[in-house]
């Protein structure tokens, strides 16, 4: 038996362009070692953050409880400084590269936002630090 | 006899699929499909093939939906009851039917330096390289590569971001990056470096998934991620 055409269905396929990305080459490295080097530290601080939050909760601990042990705890702050550098600085590099291949954006307007976003981390989740300090 | 429902595009960048249905015989694979709708039923249809034993790379496919290398690849393998759907590669521009325009595949090995440079003159001595070297054994893993496009038209990265070299040309590169012989380490580390470079991969898989030839790629770009991080620390970048 020989073979034959038997129908047509219509379809397309897309095609995609893309701007040049507003940084060096260089700088895209650094950012990505940036980025490794916060995860690392992440690792370490979301452990202990979540141990802190499971201690907390398991021993019933009031506000007032928590509160008397942050006070005046140098060490909890300086931990809590670090944690919040780390986050500056990972979110926004993971959050870029999302807006930039699932979002399009790609023009150096995106590098100002998420400068934008790394200072706002850091100065909101220094100000929940230093409030249960003082 | 048994039929075979294939369904393959036709047209260039817009166009439709087209069904025919083609005796199916034994052993038979999915390039002897579509040679035998061209031969048999529809002189009209495009595609590309060369050698017909997995060597040249040229039959590179969709089929259902996975890129493959359709000489390699068994009917009894891939057919869903007696339907098979062929495609053009995706990631590549389509010229017509089954041929794709594989002009920025290989721009893209040029732009991440997948040539040797010569790092010595015709008066120094024969480089000896041994089978066992760390290099030489990092450098074999991925030499057999056959530049049929499979990895880069399964690479999610390389659909959201066109400028990506992608796993082939980024695995030429550490090839290159291996061979104690090659002059251009700094240069190449240089060329494949950043967003449209080895950073950008997420190691999703689909290029060591997918290789005709078990090459993994996604261990090139993370090596490649290595070199280029320790360059950029040491300031050769």
């Amino acid at each position: 038996m020989e073979g034959r055409a038997v129908s047509s269905a219509g379809q397309g396929f897309a095609a995609g362009s893309v701007a040049a990305p507003g940084l060096s080459a260089k700088s895209e490295v650094w950012l990505w070692i940036a980025q490794r080097a916060s995860a690392a530290l992440l690792a370490l601080y979301v452990l202990v953050h979540l141990a802190t939050i499971i201690y907390a909760v398991r021993h019933g601990l009031s506000g007032a409880a928590i509160l008397e042990r942050t006070r005046g705890n140098a060490a909890g702050l300086a931990f809590y400084v670090l944690y919040v550098l780390a986050i500056a600085v990972h979110a926004p590099i993971g959050l870029r590269t999302l807006c930039q291949e699932w979002l399009g954006w790609r023009s150096a307007s995106l590098n100002w936002f998420m400068a934008a976003v790394a200072v706002a981390l850091f100065v909101f989740g220094l100000r929940a630090a230093w409030a249960v300090f003082i | 006899m048994d039929m075979l429902q294939v369904s393959v595009w036709r047209g260039g960048a817009s166009g439709g699929y087209r069904t025919y249905e083609v005796p199916r015989r034994e052993s038979q694979s999915v390039l002897d499909v579509v040679t035998y709708i061209q031969r048999s039923i529809d002189p009209t249809l495009s595609y590309r093939f060369a050698c017909r034993v997995g060597m040249c790379g040229a039959c590179a496919m969709t089929v259902n939906g996975v890129a493959r290398w359709t000489c390699r690849t068994h009917v009894a393998k891939v057919a869903k009851g007696n339907a098979i759907q062929i495609a053009p590669l995706a990631n590549l521009p389509v010229v017509k039917d089954l041929v794709t325009d594989m002009r920025e595949f290989f721009d893209k090995w040029a732009r991440a330096l997948g040539r040797f440079v010569p790092g010595a003159t015709r008066k120094d001595a024969f480089a000896r390289v041994a089978s066992d070297s760390p290099g030489r054994v990092a450098a074999n893993a991925g030499i057999e590569c056959i530049g049929c496009s499979v990895c880069y038209s399964s690479c999610d990265v390389v659909s959201w971001n066109p400028d990506y070299l992608g796993p082939a040309a980024l695995n030429r590169a550490w090839t290159l990056v291996n061979d104690v012989r090659d002059g251009a380490r700094r240069e190449r580390l240089a060329a494949v470096a950043g967003d449209a470079g080895c950073h950008a991969c997420h190691t999703h898989l689909s290029c060591s998934e997918r290789c005709p030839k078990n090459i993994a790629p996604t261990a090139a770009i993370a090596g490649l991620k290595r070199a280029v991080a320790g360059a950029a620390w040491k300031g050769e970048l």
